[in-house]
């Protein structure tokens, strides 16, 4: 196959999305904050959400991670405000890929969950 | 010749084409490739004269037999050691540092330290760390100077009265530091610690000679030195051998055994319960008999260089930092470096999409990478068969990453 023929390594989405993440940042006023690593690579991702009335006012990341990890968490934060809690902890892989618009291989797609299972557990799943 | 010229013929899997590109394979230190000859040699193995050793009186039984002691054999040659007995078959570096910790763990007593340093792979720190936790015992590790060495003078306080235990690597994964072993093992004789060697980046690069290096055991991997994946050395001094009481039982390691008891076999079987790895065995004596043919001084001295050129290389890109000793120490065939402002997974990831292979991560070396201050890095690591063109494509590629994402 020429290079030409395959799809981008990473789609103009995650690119953005790294570049200027929109939601990363402290959150202040946070009810649930959680951190983990990726024991791959020692990638830390930090996600915060605002609890209001059952649902997610804000959410926030925070972390060092690679591209994927970046967009992702970015991705999930957009996704799960104003969602109610338990719809915002149901949030899959399929979702966030839904938006990156990407084909991420088997190897790297530890980068693109680990997000969306400490956003879970930032939610006390 | 150079030495990747004259055997780059010899590993089938560097026709293969990656991503539209040649493979650049710069991935050796976490496994190399292997030549013909031991790919060979394991499938004559299976397809003429597999059967179990030490057990069957038959003809397949006697050659698999032969066959696997004629390794031992091999590897006895190779390292330098002073008789065959010393030269124990395990599944590799991290097994045969886990049968040590757990043999000599069970001589701890609370209170007493084992020694590490902060440039070990997990392999030889976890392994230290459950030993200690059974037994009330203290890790400490010796630091690092600013170059990336030891620091010889911490070694001096922190091997104390309590210290049993001083377990270090030959060859850093990550920094490419090369140990001074005899000195180490000198010091820590003085004080009454047993050394424990890491040698799973020293065994595929470095002549070895264990009569040399003074220490009393010393373990690497077949895998990464050209042969198989499942095998390893575990090398013991005759004595520090038998003054261990072997911690694992089950077949071939007994003489005789009753209801409630057994009487150990003779050494190295002692160490070696259970089926071992056969073919692996014969695999890893093709790799060596490979090395053999080559010289272990020319295999250094080519490594050297790529490393030497890598360093500075890469060092002279804006925004890329190497770390480890700088370019004028000698180091082993690994280079780790970083980019400013990209991930070393994203670095692995686009370079991968040119065909270059190179690892991303912590590395197995976590307190490592938080004495770099990172996450995590990229790395280049070199065999045999690794070239200077290829350390120019990996330059080139590494200069102009900034602009892909
Ligand atoms: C320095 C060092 N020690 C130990 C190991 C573990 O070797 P293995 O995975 O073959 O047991 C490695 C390889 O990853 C290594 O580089």
């Amino acid at each position: 196959m020429t290079p030409a023929a395959r799809p981008a390594l990473y789609s103009d989405t995650i690119r953005e999305r790294w570049r200027r993440p929109r939601f990363r940042g402290e959150l202040a006023g946070a009810t649930g904050v959680a951190e983990d690593v990726n024991p791959l690579c020692g990638d830390r991702v930090r996600m915060m959400v605002r609890v209001d009335d059952g649902s997610i006012a804000a959410a926030r990341f925070a972390g060092d991670s690679c591209a994927i990890c970046t967009a992702s968490a970015d991705v999930v934060a957009e996704l799960v405000e104003g969602r109610a809690a338990p719809a915002a902890a149901a949030l899959g892989a399929e979702d966030v890929l839904a938006v990156l618009q990407a084909d991420i291989r088997p190897s790297r797609l530890r980068c693109l969950t680990l997000p969306i299972s400490v956003l879970q557990q930032a939610l006390g799943r | 010749m150079r030495l990747d010229e004259q055997t780059r013929r010899d590993f089938p899997i560097l026709e293969r084409i990656v991503n539209g590109h040649p493979l650049v394979y710069l991935d050796s230190a976490a496994s190399s490739q292997k030549p013909r000859t031991v790919i060979e040699a394991m499938s004559q193995y299976y397809a003429r004269s597999h059967a179990n050793v030490h057990r069957s009186i038959h003809t397949l039984g006697e050659e698999a037999t032969e066959l696997y002691e004629a390794a031992r054999d091999r590897v006895h040659r190779f390292i330098g050691a002073a008789s065959r007995e010393e030269v124990v078959f395990t599944r590799g570096t991290t097994d045969g540092i886990n049968l040590l910790a757990e043999a000599l763990g069970r001589t701890l007593g609370p209170g007493d330290e084992i020694l590490i340093t902060e440039l070990e792979h997990h392999s030889n720190i976890v392994p230290w760390q459950m030993a200690a936790r059974d037994r009330g015992a203290i890790v400490r590790a010796v630091p690092l100077t600013r170059e990336g060495l030891l620091d010889l003078d911490a070694v001096d306080r922190l091997l104390g009265p309590r210290t049993r235990v001083f377990a270090f690597a030959h060859v850093s994964n990550v920094l490419g530091t090369i140990t001074p072993v005899a000195r180490l093992a000198e010091r820590a004789r003085r004080a009454g610690a047993v050394t424990v060697v890491d040698g799973a980046q020293a065994a595929p690069h470095l002549p070895l000679d264990m009569s040399a290096l003074q220490c009393d055991f010393y373990v690497f991997s077949a895998h990464k030195m050209l042969g198989p994946t499942g095998i390893g050395v575990l090398w013991g001094r005759r004595a520090a051998l038998e003054a261990l009481e072997p911690a694992r039982g089950g077949g071939e390691m007994i003489k005789e055994v009753w209801i409630d008891r057994a009487r150990w076999n003779d050494l190295p079987w002692r160490f070696e319960p259970g089926t071992p790895p056969i073919a692996e065995a014969v695999g890893l004596m093709a790799a060596v008999e490979y090395l053999e043919k080559l010289g272990m001084e020319q295999v250094a001295e080519h490594e050297r260089t790529l490393a030497r050129q890598t360093v500075e290389q890469l060092g002279a890109i804006p925004g890329v930092t190497v770390f480890g000793p700088p370019a004028t120490v000698e180091r082993g065939a690994v280079v780790a470096f970083g980019v400013e402002g990209l991930h070393p997974h994203d670095v692995a990831a686009l370079l991968d999409e040119q065909g270059i292979a190179v690892r991303a991560g912590h590395h197995c070396a976590q307190p490592l990478m938080r004495w770099c201050g990172v996450v995590g890095t990229a790395r280049a690591s070199f065999s045999v068969y690794s070239s200077p063109e290829e350390v120019s494509l990996l330059s080139h590629a590494v200069a102009s990453l900034r602009s892909h994402l």
